[in-house]
């Protein structure tokens, strides 16, 4: 298993910043899956023997947090709101657009491996619903004609080009 | 047409979040009159913060609604052993999302009210805890505590005190329960978040590493910048008796204009909130539900009414449009007001579809540790799934029922009675749905799908 000299620096900083070395298990975890894409078995054995923790010890935390995962997702991930709040403003049929226009079912890579969908909990932005997050980017409203469009320039990698859709940071940001 | 007087909002908290020239940088913050308040505060002892705590009456405002002053009195600060303080950052109840807006729009606010809380505490350290699907939140944060640091607002010696407290930014990864205090501290110890049994475990005393900590919520720490600043005694002025302060709630579902508004405590009923500030239902439709405090709170019938007696020996007799929106409205009329998420749904919503996608979420986010909240939510998940796909059976509503009873107060956190609640009144109001959809077997008509 390889790391970049960076991530591994990284890593050395997030354990100092706690009492304790275990604490630091999940930043730790989010460091290598962002490089990675997935902490393997292999990846959990290093882990836990930079932490001085046995590979269980991390290995439970994976298998645990729906955010962690064992094998990657597609190199653009598509997260859909699947909550409550947002079924009521119409998730199920901007999901499914999604899907009908990635190719891909929702918890399934395509088999490129370039595209994949989430349809999960809560993201916490109910009153912009249907709420998508493509990669760490949320685009709020995005309803079914809209997801039809978002589909099309993640399709065409135009998603960063366009000021159509305008991620929420963007937008406080450009404050 | 008589003009309806819009309620006007108080923005205390929110004061600056939307201001078209304020970022959430360090200078507008400053220039907005930031950190004055903790620089006069470490001027103070430490219990004399503590007491204005108290004495504003300020509630929590993650869900439980528990005064903060008293939390902060429960601390052990006889063990000897160091005082932790974490930022309860993990927003994830449904129909919630208020410290989205702080952490994104005014971070510096939470760090000065967080540095406030913590040198009121003695905190040797304190912690952010934020859901890790707040990617940008988590940046933004932690360049606001560099920025903070630099100043001198944050980290060592702060402001020349001789207190130090460094703060440090923790990534969840997606799992509902880590809102839950002692699962928040199990998650932060690197470990699986199982919550903890209380007693012994209540954080005050056997908190992170087994040390005192306070666990309080984004918007809760905020509120201790703006009574250090306006004065206990002021700040219990606002709202009502018991009510005290402002609260941040968050519409969402169908309404015309959803969205975040502060009001004081008790300002605007949940009518005024519906009709007035968020412009009412989509055109031609009725109002048919509502949940008050976010997807764990129980339902309210739009044709209900809610009779009973106030403490003070009044009674009240209200529709849910007369709910007043506090703490303790919503808890008169049978449910709570939680973390302020109010979600709205018309007379198109099928309400057994509206139960399963709730049920869906509970049996994806229980921990497994209790077998109550494990199993029963998973059956209520599945019961409340065929329900929906073409297998209703006239008993479902009963059973549905026996289960959620079979959960609710058996389990070693809350967590049980959030999942339980919403079927045990979905099930009790709107039993006539159940046993139209066993015999329909359809989607009600010009509903949305739901699950």
């Amino acid at each position: 298993m390889k790391l970049t000299e960076d991530t591994l620096q990284k890593i050395d900083e997030v354990i100092s910043r706690y009492p304790d070395k275990r604490s630091a298990s999940l930043m730790v975890i989010h460091l290598v899956q962002e490089e990675l894409g997935a902490v393997d078995l292999e990846a959990s054995e290093w882990i836990a023997d930079t932490l001085d923790l046995q590979p269980i010890n991390i290995r439970e935390l994976i298998t645990f947090y729906p955010m962690l995962r064992e094998k990657p997702w597609g190199e653009t991930h598509v997260r859909v709101c699947r909550t409550l709040p947002c079924a009521l403003r119409g998730s199920y049929a901007t999901c499914k657009k999604l899907e009908e226009k990635l190719n891909v079912k929702e918890g399934c890579v395509s088999s490129d491996g370039k595209h994949s969908i989430e349809f999960m909990e809560c993201l916490a932005d109910c009153g912009e619903g249907p709420v998508v997050m493509v990669g760490d980017q949320t685009f709020e409203n995005i309803d079914e004609g809209k997801a039809a469009k978002l589909a099309q320039l993640i399709l065409d990698d135009k998603l960063g080009d366009t000021n159509e859709f305008i991620s929420y940071e963007k937008a406080v940001e450009s404050i | 047409m008589i003009s309806k007087k819009i309620p006007k909002e108080r923005r205390v908290i929110l004061k600056n979040a939307d201001a078209p020239s304020y970022s959430n940088k360090i200078s507008c913050y400053i220039k907005e009159g930031g950190y004055n308040v903790l620089k006069k505060s470490l001027k103070k002892k430490p219990e004399e913060i503590g007491e204005e705590v108290l004495k504003s009456g300020v509630r929590g405002r993650g869900g439980a609604g528990f005064p903060t002053g008293m939390k902060w009195k429960f601390l052990d600060r006889k063990s000897g052993k160091p005082i932790y303080l974490i930022c309860n950052a993990d927003e994830s109840e449904p129909g919630t999302f208020k410290d989205r807006q702080i952490i994104h729009k005014d971070p510096h606010q939470l760090i000065e009210g967080m540095m406030i809380s913590a040198y009121a505490i003695q905190a040797k350290q304190a912690f952010i805890y934020i859901r890790a699907e707040f990617f940008e939140g988590a940046k933004i944060l932690n360049r606001a505590i560099t920025e903070a640091k630099a100043k001198g607002f944050c980290g060592e010696n702060i402001l020349g005190s001789g207190y130090s407290c460094d703060l440090v930014v923790h990534r969840g990864a997606g799992a509902y329960i880590c809102g839950e205090e002692t699962g928040l501290i199990e998650s932060l110890e690197g470990k699986r978040p199982n919550p903890r049994i209380k007693p012994p475990y209540f954080p005050a005393v056997l908190g992170l590493y087994q040390c005192p900590t306070i666990v309080n919520n984004v918007e809760t720490l905020c509120n201790v910048k703006h009574i250090m600043e306006m004065g206990g005694e002021t700040f219990s002025k606002i709202g009502k008796p018991n009510n005290t302060g402002t609260r941040i709630w968050c519409v969402s579902g169908q309404v015309k204009n959803p969205g975040y508004f502060e009001f004081e405590c008790g300002a605007l009923t949940l009518g005024e909130m519906i009709y007035d500030v968020c412009g009412g239902l989509l055109p031609g439709r009725t109002l048919q539900a509502v949940i008050p405090g976010g997807s764990s709170a129980k339902i309210l019938r739009a044709d209900e009414r809610f009779k009973g007696t106030h403490k003070d020996g009044t009674d009240f007799d209200w529709g849910i449009e007369d709910i007043p929106l506090d703490f303790d409205g919503p808890m008169a009329a049978g449910t709570m007001s939680g973390s302020g998420g109010i979600v709205v749904m018309d007379n198109t919503v099928d309400m057994v579809e509206a139960m399963a996608n709730i049920n869906a979420f509970y049996a994806h986010e229980s921990c497994g540790q209790c077998t109550p909240c494990r199993e029963g939510s998973l059956w209520m998940k599945k019961i409340s799934s065929r329900m929906c796909s073409g297998d209703a059976r006239e008993e479902d509503a009963d059973l549905l029922l026996s289960v959620a009873n079979q959960i609710e107060g058996r389990t070693i956190c809350a967590f049980g009675e959030a999942a339980a609640w919403p079927t045990q009144s979905f099930v009790k109001k709107f039993r006539k749905d159940f046993l139209k959809k066993a015999k329909t077997q359809k989607r009600k008509k010009d509903s949305l799908q739901l699950i």
